[in-house]
């Protein structure tokens, strides 16, 4: 009985300290956020003169250790797209070191495994390493929820060069900013090319039930309005999706879109196709990897994947240095976008911006050509331009089919 | 009514839903076998059918040598190749996972029961000292000879805390469960070529429709698996019913110590008893790559909590209770994921079980494998 006592006493105490850490960490942070600001101000003083651009000057110096951070998936279900945007910011840091002896800059990662629950502790590691200035990533929608208030809160800039979910713009964080359009505008897309190109009077909408999926998947669904014929959800850790076979094999509709990644389209082609559905298969960028043509094998051949992302590999200068860097690859889905992004920091760097709200502050005015595009921010953090294109699995590869108009 | 979308569907789902549904049966017996005997839950029993479906894959790619893609097509093979490259998959799957079951048995629960166990002590040593090594090297053969040589000191330890007679508490046996679960899960994550990414199986079985029923195809993969499910689950049934050593299974379910009075080598029938869950899981694996040609490091995860799921909802420790059990979640989930969404396929599996527990708490036939009804 005693000892029960003692335990329930060691258990208040703890608790207490627990709720006494936490609300210690919140005035810490609101802290934090005072000085920011307060040197976002005096630096807003300071810098008047807009970027030159992507192309670092050359005699750039910087703090010995100044790194900025690669967040997101590098394994795991969806980690080749992680990979592949790692790929495209190593690119820009070694060509700026390389042109740069006075400012090394090196890349942290920070692997997440796309997962929103191994996130926030990652990312309290970034935000706790003071020689982190800017975050490539988060790679995906969900984590991207997650951990952003966390990087607003340090004023830790982030540039994703993948997660579109349409909301996150939203969100009023100062330190966001994205270098591909949302799913506000890959959705229409979606919708009109399913109308106007495939002509489909019927349409079936599965998602993964994910932040982006979802995201996606219900734009698509309210655009294409009456003609969605048939509408389910997948659980993607399951392996067997016959349930929602069952049910587009029913509506039998001219095409499927479906909102998700592409570990698990590719096991929903092979069981449509299984199942005899004959319709053409739409999938958005998260399904623009190599990685789904394996897992679906001759089941992907037709199918149509939008990105806003552009095609890296179709840029003569961009893809040469790519190969140059990683001999025998071009540059897959995201790399290009990772490359703006990274860049961007970069310029920030050899500006002379050596802290957090600094690199922040130079983001606001940052305005130069990309290799995707013209790369520009308003407010909210979403980039200029709203380009969505089209590619085709065609002979067991991606194919480039160009603008959605 | 007939608008209704579960009517319109309901046949398709029904084969689906069954060839899931003996998946779910066969793996199912491997938790009800141990629990039956050992009144102990396997958790590491789903890391056994995860090996079984890499056995299938490299028995295929590797052995048979069969290739992912022909021509870009899909390797199908036809006739006699077909049934031989079918077998020799199965078999694979049965013989690694049945001897990844006595490995696991030896290894993580033998010990602990105070047998005086060597083998999986030494094991065990071994896994220890190889794990530790990771921490300091990269190179396999440097992590190797670093095991080897941690080997003897550690199991000298482990021969002293797991010495006969000193049986360990109960909870011990479950985190041991748990621990050797994580263990081979993430083992395979790790050596595999392609880590954590999923792999693909040769698919040499052309899913052609076998016949129509009343509008609905049914397709020859399913056949095949809910045909093999149930001549696996009769061989096993005859087994435990009619040979001297399935007798010696029921006499330990019924009552260890008399059992051990009365001549039966308790430690034997134990191994037999993982073996036997072991072989149907390998069976299960092989059927699983058949209709799905893919698998994973953590493919057993999902696939290992609905099993176990069906092994409770049938009566665990009942062998056609898991069958009944298999066929019954692997339907409802389908049924109730074409009524409410496919988001809640999960949501109603464990529903079903909270119900049926509900009214009859030791499941549908009940816990009984001492009792033979078997």
């Amino acid at each position: 009985m005693k000892k029960t006592r003692l335990v329930r006493a060691a258990a208040l105490a703890v608790s207490l300290a627990f709720v006494a850490a936490a609300c210690g960490d919140d005035s810490d942070s609101g802290a934090t956020e005072d000085t920011t600001a307060a040197a976002e101000e005096t630096t807003t003083g300071d810098t008047t003169a807009p970027a030159e651009g992507g192309e670092a000057a050359g005699g750039a110096t910087c703090a010995e250790g100044t790194s900025i951070a690669f967040f997101g998936a590098l394994s795991g279900d969806a980690g080749n797209l992680g990979q592949n945007i790692k790929k495209g910011a190593d690119l820009a840091i070694a060509q700026f070191n390389a042109a740069n002896a006075g400012c090394q800059v090196s890349l942290k990662e920070f692997d997440s495994q796309g997962s929103p629950d191994q996130a926030p502790a990652l990312a309290t590691e970034a935000i706790a390493d003071a020689a982190i200035l800017g975050i490539v990533g988060p790679a995906f929608s969900g984590e991207s929820k997650a951990v952003n208030p966390l990087f607003d809160e340090a004023g830790l800039s982030i540039i994703t060069p993948s997660a579109t979910n349409a909301e996150l713009n939203d969100n009023g964080w100062k330190i966001f900013h994205r270098a591909l359009a949302g799913d506000d505008k890959q959705g229409p897309g979606i919708v009109a090319y399913i109308q106007n190109k495939l002509a489909a009077e019927t349409v079936g909408v599965i998602d993964d039930a994910s932040e982006y999926g979802k995201g996606l998947a219900d734009i698509v669904r309210d655009g294409l309005g009456d003609k969605v014929v048939a509408s389910d959800s997948v659980d993607p850790a399951a392996a067997d999706f016959s349930a929602a076979v069952s049910v587009m094999k029913d509506a039998a509709p001219a095409a499927i879109f479906y909102g998700g990644y592409y570990a698990e389209a590719g096991k929903l082609a092979k069981q449509l196709r299984d199942a005899g559905v004959e319709a053409t298969l739409v999938f958005g960028d998260g399904v623009k990897d190599i990685g789904y043509i394996e897992a679906a094998g001759p089941a992907a051949e037709g199918s149509i994947i939008t990105c806003t992302c552009a095609d890296g590999a179709s840029n003569a200068d961009f893809a040469a240095a790519y190969g140059e860097q990683f001999p025998g690859e071009t540059p897959q889905t995201y790399a290009a976008e990772a490359y703006d992004a990274a860049n961007a920091f970069l310029a920030a760097i050899a500006s002379g911006a050596a802290d957090r709200a600094a690199v922040l502050e130079f983001l606001k005015s940052y305005d130069a050509a990309g290799v995707t595009k013209q790369i520009k921010w308003d407010e909210t953090g979403e980039v200029a331009g709203n380009a969505v294109y089209s590619y085709k699995v065609e002979g067991g590869a991606i194919v480039v089919e160009g603008l959605i108009e | 009514m007939s608008d209704w979308l579960i009517y319109r569907t309901f046949l398709d789902l029904t084969v689906t839903g069954l060839a899931l549904g003996a998946i779910y049966a066969l793996v199912a017996l491997g938790y009800t076998l141990v629990y039956g005997v050992l009144r102990l839950i396997n958790f590491a029993h789903s890391e056994i059918f995860m090996v079984g479906t890499f056995a299938t894959l490299i028995t295929a790619t590797n052995f048979i040598g069969i290739p992912l893609l022909e021509e870009g097509n899909y390797p199908y093979r036809t006739g006699f190749t077909l049934v031989a490259i079918l077998l020799a998959c199965i078999v694979g799957g049965m013989v690694v996972s049945g001897a990844g079951a006595v490995l696991l048995e030896r290894v993580a629960y033998r010990p602990l029961r105070g047998s005086g166990e060597h083998v999986g002590a030494v094991v065990l040593a071994f896994t220890t000292a190889f794990t530790v090594s990771l921490v300091f090297s990269e190179t396999t053969r440097t992590n190797v000879i670093i095991g080897l040589i941690g080997t003897a000191p550690i199991a000298v330890l482990y021969l002293r805390i797991f010495r006969r007679g000193r049986q360990a508490p109960r909870l011990a046996f479950l985190i041991s469960a748990i621990g050797a679960s994580t263990a081979i899960a993430e083992a395979v994550a790790i050596w595999s070529p392609r880590d954590r990414e999923q792999y693909q199986t040769a698919r040499v079985l052309e899913k052609k429709v076998l016949f129509e029923f009343l509008g609905t195809d049914v397709r020859i993969d399913y056949v095949l698996v809910v045909i093999g499910a149930l001549l696996m689950m009769t061989a096993l049934v005859l087994f435990v019913n009619r040979t001297r050593l399935g007798r010696g299974v029921r006499a330990v379910a019924q009552d260890v110590e008399t059992a051990k009075i009365l001549g039966v080598n308790v430690d034997f029938v134990i191994l037999i008893t993982f073996l036997l869950g072991g072989v149907m899981a390998g069976a299960a694996a092989m059927m699983f790559t058949l209709v799905y040609d893919q698998t994973r490091f953590n493919i057993g995860f999902l696939l290992g909590v609905k099993s176990f799921t069906a092994a409770v909802l049938g009566g665990i420790g009942n062998l056609r209770g898991a069958l009944l059990g298999g066929f019954v979640l692997g339907l409802g989930e389908n049924y109730g994921a074409a009524i409410f969404g496919g988001e809640w396929k999960d949501v109603i599996a464990f529903i079903l079980l909270l119900v049926v527990l509900m009214f009859r708490p030791t499941g549908i036939l009940g816990e009984s494998l001492a009792k033979a009804r078997v």
